[in-house]
């Protein structure tokens, strides 16, 4: 056979995302325990309903707080202790929130799977969040919250939330809050964000690894089958956005030599019937790296090192973005590029190779995204979090392999509105002022590092 | 734990191991190329990596940007790295893909300068030049990945200069450059093939064959320099960096022994007891106690020739000046190197360790690129099996001989980013490593 013949592929051999034993304890809370034997090791993952969304807007960033809080320490060990117990288990505590949840998680050797959960239910059901660690944490975040006002992605990011969603929506702010909740947080509201959503019924434990499932779930039982508490319900998530039109906000960066783009407007929530033509339509826009927002700004014009867009979806409302960061003398030839590629995302059919090349690529990578424990466990809280359905995983790829060309339009033009889309550029506004101004595509707007608006000179 | 492998070479040179895992059906494809940005010429510092991009765009039987495209539509995911002593490029696919990952990679080998345009080198270099803004110099700190080398390397060490290149060198290269660079280095006996996950030996062996089979062997890779240094600096040097940053940094680098040196470990260990988890020294007494810093972490290079880095990584509280950060670093290495360390903290360090590895071996391309690195090296991809035993052998008193030996003030260079408002210091210019395009991909 000649060098310029490609092979063909094999016949593909079967995948099923791992199954998972499942048992709910009389507190309520759910085990779910997933055998996996590749290697000699077990990750444990313990989430509650207890995320960002859970925040007070004014309190926003005491879920994370609290969160982070948990690992400093409980009842009978000192912070300095527990961290000491965890690493000589060869596990790291790893605690933290997303939207929907909190979570403590491990990977350790499966052998010390007994200790390490053992250690994770006692910090859950009894953390002593020391008044020092707290206020320590909260002043890590602030310096963390500092230090962005120079770092031009994180900027970015933060300040498209704000142009995307109104200011009484938890999602204006990002899941640790900003410089002004974050100065509000104490201990109090710690442990009463704890008393009211860290409790078995709103809390899971995915156990994943080289385990057996009888073994686990009796070490559950006996870790956390008696954990006795009764919280209180969720809070509303306000989603109203907070434009009715599309505008160019230009945040300043002094002698930035690139301007960090975010083009987007907030979008629906995860567990959307439209969810999986959305995540085909994103894919051809711009999630591969041949789509069209890529191939246009770096490979046709090379404005940029990347350029993609994404859904970033959350439970009560996501949102769409498009994000890159370009040359400063191409920002509003960039801009216009991207409102290019969505409209006409919106005014034509996609072809039937880009449809394959995205429902092909998503549906052969699912597989390869659940290769270790920690990312099966991961998946599994993410399925949880969002409230998607037990089949899920099991469902996935039947459901992107039947997604058509005209449902990839039909949810383009109901999910993608040129007229909302927010445009944020975290650039030095000398160079780009006047472009972005000329593209007339929207009032545009200045603001210092801070998002305090000002008069441009 | 013994993962199984098997090696062996082509006649052309080419070293290929294959390890087999039924437990997905998935496999990886990783190959790594013994060239990196210290093999460039001193007018050309970036090249290494501006080739790699190069190497997606297409050879004899590929179009530009095809490369991705097949491997993306046979569900695969991709990418490639350079750094300073090697470039990788790889594919994690759904196994019964094999054949065109290995294809793909060998029509590169084989046939890349016929598809080699003006268009697509101008095209890339400003990709680049758009790479290296957005890594280094428009982001805080940024410039760090190229000031460190060039402070802890002598100015002719191949290490010394910057791996992502000047702007100017980047401007400078030219064709000539990328087909002289081609058929020096991308050569089947400078390069080692790895390739683990749900295969059938025989019949990945047949593939390997067919497609690599015929390329033929390389006329030898010009010889590096002399890459030897002295083991400690024999001071302590100091860089301050005035930039647009809201708070002081620092970053302090050690000479320690090179990857595969017996004592690698002990240094690995010794940093791990230092910087690795909220139990670690430095975190305990710089973030928790004294509350100087907000983080904290330290890392190797893992250098295979000279003198490898062991790096400290803090950045200040706000308030904090940068002095009293790099002062508070020091005690905490003037005490492990006057009093060492304890058993306890040993046993921390090398459970972490241990956990650290075995969970990266879970990922058929992590394995993949763990043999990769020690088939070039060392030409032993089984070496891989013995890492955790030798993590698990580190005593205290190793540790202690190499913090005796490696911690003292004779050997740290410090480079500390400071507020632009103070006197000293210089404007940014930069270096980095990176991947050849990244975005996140649609999640599941």
């Amino acid at each position: 056979m000649s060098a310029a013949e490609r092979p063909q592929p094999g016949v593909p051999r079967p995948y099923a995302f791992p199954a998972a034993e499942w048992q709910r304890f009389a507190n309520g809370l759910d085990v779910l325990v997933v055998p996996l034997r590749r290697l000699p090791i077990a990750t444990a993952l313990l989430m509650c309903d207890a995320g960002a969304e859970c925040d007070a807007v004014t309190l926003s960033g005491v879920a994370s707080l609290t969160a982070e809080a948990l690992a400093e320490g409980t009842r009978s060990r000192d912070a300095v202790s527990l961290a000491d117990t965890f690493e000589q288990l060869g596990g790291s505590l790893d605690t933290g929130v997303t939207w929907t949840h909190a979570e403590c998680s491990t990977t350790v050797l499966a052998g010390r799977l007994s200790d390490a959960l053992q250690l994770l239910a006692e910090v859950l059901r009894e953390p002593a969040f020391p008044e020092g660690e707290v206020t320590r944490l909260r002043e890590e975040r602030l310096a963390e919250l500092l230090q962005q006002r120079t770092e031009p992605r994180g900027l970015a990011d933060d300040m498209f939330a704000r142009f995307c969603f109104s200011a009484a929506s938890r999602y204006a702010r990002s899941e640790g809050g900003d410089e002004e909740t974050v100065a509000r947080l104490t201990r109090d509201a710690v442990v009463a964000h704890h008393a009211h959503f860290i409790v078995p019924s709103r809390s899971r434990l995915i156990v994943v690894g080289d385990v057996d499932v009888d073994g686990v779930m009796q070490l559950a039982e006996s870790a956390l089958g008696t954990w006795q508490a009764t919280g209180a319900t969720s809070p509303a998530v306000e989603v109203t956005p907070a434009q009715a039109h599309r505008q160019v906000h230009l945040v300043a960066k002094a002698d930035a030599p690139q301007s960090e783009l975010r083009v987007g407007h907030p979008s629906v929530t995860r567990a959307h019937p439209d969810f999986h033509a959305l995540s085909v339509m994103n894919a051809i826009l711009g999630g591969l790296f041949n789509s069209r927002i890529n191939l246009n700004l770096r490979e046709r014009h090379a404005y940029t090192y990347g350029a993609f867009s994404q859904f970033d979806w959350r439970r009560r409302a996501s949102a769409f973005e498009a994000a890159t960061a370009v040359r400063s003398d191409v920002t509003a030839a960039a801009v216009r590029e991207i409102l290019h590629e969505i409209d006409r995302m919106r005014n034509e059919p996609v072809s039937a190779s880009e449809l394959s090349l995205a429902v092909d690529y998503l549906t052969g990578v699912f597989p390869i995204r659940f290769e270790t424990s920690a990312a099966i466990a991961a998946a599994l809280a993410m399925r949880e979090g969002y409230e998607l359905a037990p089949d899920y995983y099991d469902t996935y790829r039947e459901r992107i392999a039947a997604v058509t060309v005209d449902e990839v339009l039909r949810v383009a033009q109901t999910h993608l509105d040129p007229a909302r889309l927010q445009v944020v550029a975290v650039a030095d506004p000398s160079a780009v002022r006047d472009d972005l101004t000329a593209l007339g595509i929207g009032a545009v707007r200045e603001y210092d590092a801070t998002g305090a608006p000002v008069t441009s000179p | 734990m013994q993962l199984p492998l098997e090696t062996y070479r082509l006649d052309n040179g080419l070293r290929v191991t294959l390890s087999e895992d039924h437990t997905a059906p998935i496999v990886a494809v990783n190959l790594w190329y013994h060239v990196g940005s210290a093999n460039e010429r001193p007018e050309r510092t970036g090249f290494a990596h501006l080739f790699e991009h190069m190497l997606f765009q297409g050879s004899e039987h590929v179009a530009a940007n095809e490369h991705f495209e097949l491997v993306q539509r046979a569900g695969g995911t991709l990418n490639g790295s350079t750094w300073l002593e090697r470039t990788n490029y790889y594919e994690t696919l759904p196994s019964n893909q094999l054949a065109i990952a290995l294809w793909l990679e060998a029509d590169r080998m084989a046939r890349l300068l016929p598809a080699m345009t003006q268009e697509k080198l101008d095209t890339q270099r400003d990709v680049v030049k758009n790479e290296r803004r957005w890594s280094v110099d428009n982001q805080p700190y940024g410039t760090w990945w190229e000031k460190l080398p060039a402070l802890a390397f002598p100015p002719d060490h191949p290490f010394h200069h910057s791996l992502i290149g000047s702007m100017e060198h980047l401007s400078d290269a030219t064709l000539d450059d990328v087909a002289e660079f081609f058929r020096t280095f991308y050569t089947p006996d400078n390069a080692v093939l790895s390739i683990v996950g749900d295969v059938d030996p025989v019949e990945a062996k047949g593939l390997v064959q067919r497609y690599f089979g015929g390329i033929p062997r390389g006329t030898g890779r010009p010889s590096l320099p002399d890459m030897g240094v002295p083991p400690v600096f024999g001071e302590w040097r100091r860089e301050v960096v005035a930039d647009d940053v809201m708070v002081p940094r620092l970053f302090l680098a050690m000479r320690t022994p090179i990857l595969g040196a017996a004592d690698y470990f002990s240094a690995s260990v010794a940093g791990a007891v230092l910087g690795s988890g909220r139990g670690s020294r430095l975190y305990q007494q710089l973030v928790r106690e004294r509350q100087l810093a907000s983080s904290v972490s330290v890392f190797t290079f893992d250098l295979a020739k000279g003198s490898d880095l062991l790096i400290v990584d803090a950045t200040a509280r706000p308030g904090v000046d940068g002095q009293t950060l790099e002062q508070a670093v020091g005690e905490a290495l003037d005490a492990m190197h006057e009093r060492g360390v304890t058993s306890n903290e040993v046993a921390r360090a090398v459970a972490l360790i241990t956990t650290d590895l075995v969970t990266s071996l879970q990922s058929a391309q992590s394995r993949a690129d763990k043999l990769s690195q020690f088939a070039t090296f060392f030409g032993d991809p089984s070496m891989v099996n013995e890492q955790v035993e030798r993590f698990q052998a580190v005593t205290a008193d190793d540790v202690n001989r190499i913090a005796r030996a490696r911690l003292g003030r004779d050997n740290r260079a410090s480079l500390l980013y400071v507020p632009r408002e103070t006197p000293e210091g210089d404007g940014p210019d930069g270096a980095a490593w990176d991947d050849v395009g990244t975005k996140p991909e649609e999640l599941a």
